[in-house]
């Protein structure tokens, strides 16, 4: 045996990824079980996942209703943050003056917290939707403008030599070498933008709502609905992982020169 | 045709200006293969620069084809050591860029450059990323980008500099080969003794900065030459001078 390392090897190691962490979480469920069923703990305190698992199949459609309001406010109030994320990063970066006069505000922005301003936006816009997609749109617009402003800076001056040599105009240096230069930044970006979007989804919720699954939440605890409370949990992480999978999936199919380069490199060494 | 009179540079740094180059005359005629050698960091990629138009000089004058300091930036051809390929870009893709950018119709770029692709080794190659190329196959794709263009002058920054030494003997030979049958005016800066002598037809000495010409070889050495050339008399005496002028303090 000791002859042949190679056995000891996990060839696919990269593709599998997921298996390690997906163990590890079905043993803590498991371990979840045998705790709440052997040590009495009663359900409204902590409900052991098979009465969520119940719970979860018993309210579907409630917690569907809900998810769905959740859904719409995510993905309108992420698409305006990445339209304003991006027309942001390309103004400062295609403008010095703005870069000056916006770059700071912007990031000073950032050190007042979202939940202080929910409650006025209820008293601008009201109860409704409006909010909720403001509040998802001012989290997640950040992480998108600093990420694309990075990748914009990001290209070196050989190759803007190279491109003027070839009669390149500003505009073409732009769309052509500083515009996919920045995607990759820009995907990262967008990846951590949508999975903080659900965050503020939720906090939005919180603060005031008429449905979505922050509400659910906020309005089963004091009903000590506790099962409940897990379920549409369940159903937000799930959102989340879904959302960013889905951006990662977009990016895949983006940028296939990416991820064929650093595949390749990861190969050879 | 490119003819430099009385070109000077110089830049600002902390202690004062620097000049790096000083006076600079020279003069290369159509279908010429001309290399400039120095030592490093004396100014050279500076004054490729200026030729190509990415840069101004502070004094003197750029001629092309007897049009004074007329707009060079795309019609000058400007290759460094650095491929410079995109690597988002597929290989023929990266060729056609330099076609795109004047508003040629891709596909029809794309079939010009197809012609091509043979004389340049890239068959077989035209929809693979950079990243799979050879170094050698990567410098061509990067000169297939400029011949397309028809760049008539072609400026050269030690492109072959970062390739190995076999590779960079073979990429010597087929540039020669290439610039036979093209007929373009050239200008090759490089540090590499061998390379100039054996390349060009005509090579000119740069002193340390600030640079100014030092002295000017007429390469009479018979074509085409090959690598056996350097072990000849004739050669050893030319090489033998060069040296001797990049040596003195």
């Amino acid at each position: 045996m000791k002859n042949n390392p190679q056995q000891f090897k996990f060839p696919q190691a990269r593709s599998y990824s997921w298996v390690t962490p997906a163990i590890i979480l079905l043993g803590l469920v498991v371990l979840w079980e045998i705790w709440v069923q052997f040590g009495n703990i009663p359900k409204w305190q902590l409900p052991a996942p098979s009465a969520i698992a119940t719970e979860l199949v018993a309210s579907w459609s409630l917690l569907l209703h809900h998810a769905y309001i959740t859904l719409q406010e995510i993905i309108v109030g992420f698409f305006l943050a990445l339209a304003l994320g991006l027309l942001l990063a390309t103004a400062i970066v295609r403008s010095k003056i703005l870069e000056r006069a916006i770059l700071p505000i912007l990031v000073s922005s950032q050190t007042i917290p979202i939940i202080a301003i929910a409650p006025l936006l209820l008293i601008w816009v009201g109860y409704g939707l409006v909010s909720k997609i403001i509040i998802v749109a001012l989290i997640s617009f950040y992480p998108i403008a600093v990420n694309t402003i990075d990748g914009l800076k990001a290209i070196n001056t050989d190759m803007v030599a190279m491109m003027k040599s070839l009669g390149a105009s500003r505009w073409q240096i732009f769309t052509k070498l500083q515009v996919p230069t920045s995607l990759p930044y820009m995907f990262s970006g967008i990846k951590v933008g949508i999975s903080i979007s659900v965050i503020g989804a939720v906090i939005g919720e919180w603060v005031g709502a008429t449905g979505g699954l922050g509400y659910l939440i906020k309005y089963s605890q004091p009903l000590f609905l506790t099962s409940r409370v897990f379920a549409a949990i369940f159903v937000l992480s799930v959102m989340g992982v879904g959302l960013f999978a889905l951006g990662g999936l977009v990016e895949h199919l983006m940028l296939p020169w990416y991820y064929a380069e650093k595949r390749a490199k990861s190969s050879n060494q | 045709m490119v003819e430099i009179t009385q070109l000077s540079k110089s830049f600002p740094t902390e202690e004062g200006e620097r000049k790096v180059l000083d006076n600079i005359n020279f003069r290369v005629n159509t279908g010429e293969f001309v290399s400039v050698i120095g030592p490093s960091g004396c100014g050279k990629s500076t004054l490729l620069h200026i030729i190509a138009g990415i840069d101004e000089a502070d004094d003197g004058e750029v001629k092309i084809n007897d049009t004074a300091n007329s707009p060079r930036l795309g019609h000058v051809g400007y290759m460094q050591q650095k491929d410079l390929l995109l690597p988002w870009r597929t290989v023929l893709d990266n060729v056609i860029l330099g076609l795109e950018l004047k508003g040629v119709a891709k596909s029809e770029a794309r079939q010009k450059a197809m012609e091509h692709i043979e004389t340049f080794g890239l068959k077989g190659f035209e929809n693979q990323y950079p990243f799979v190329l050879s170094g050698g196959m990567r410098q061509r794709a990067s000169f297939l980008r400029s011949v397309l263009l028809h760049q008539e002058v072609m400026l050269l920054d030690e492109p072959f500099g970062a390739l190995d030494a076999l590779t960079r003997h073979q990429m010597q030979e087929w540039l020669v080969n290439l610039w036979q049958k093209l007929g373009n005016t050239i200008i090759l800066v490089t540090h590499d003794t061998d390379e100039a002598l054996l390349l060009s037809d005509k090579i000119y000495v740069m002193s340390a900065r600030p640079a100014k010409i030092v002295m000017s070889l007429d390469v009479d050495l018979p074509r085409p030459r090959t690598h056996a050339t350097v072990t000849e008399p004739e050669f050893a005496k030319l090489k033998a001078k060069l040296l001797a002028q990049l040596h003195e303090k």
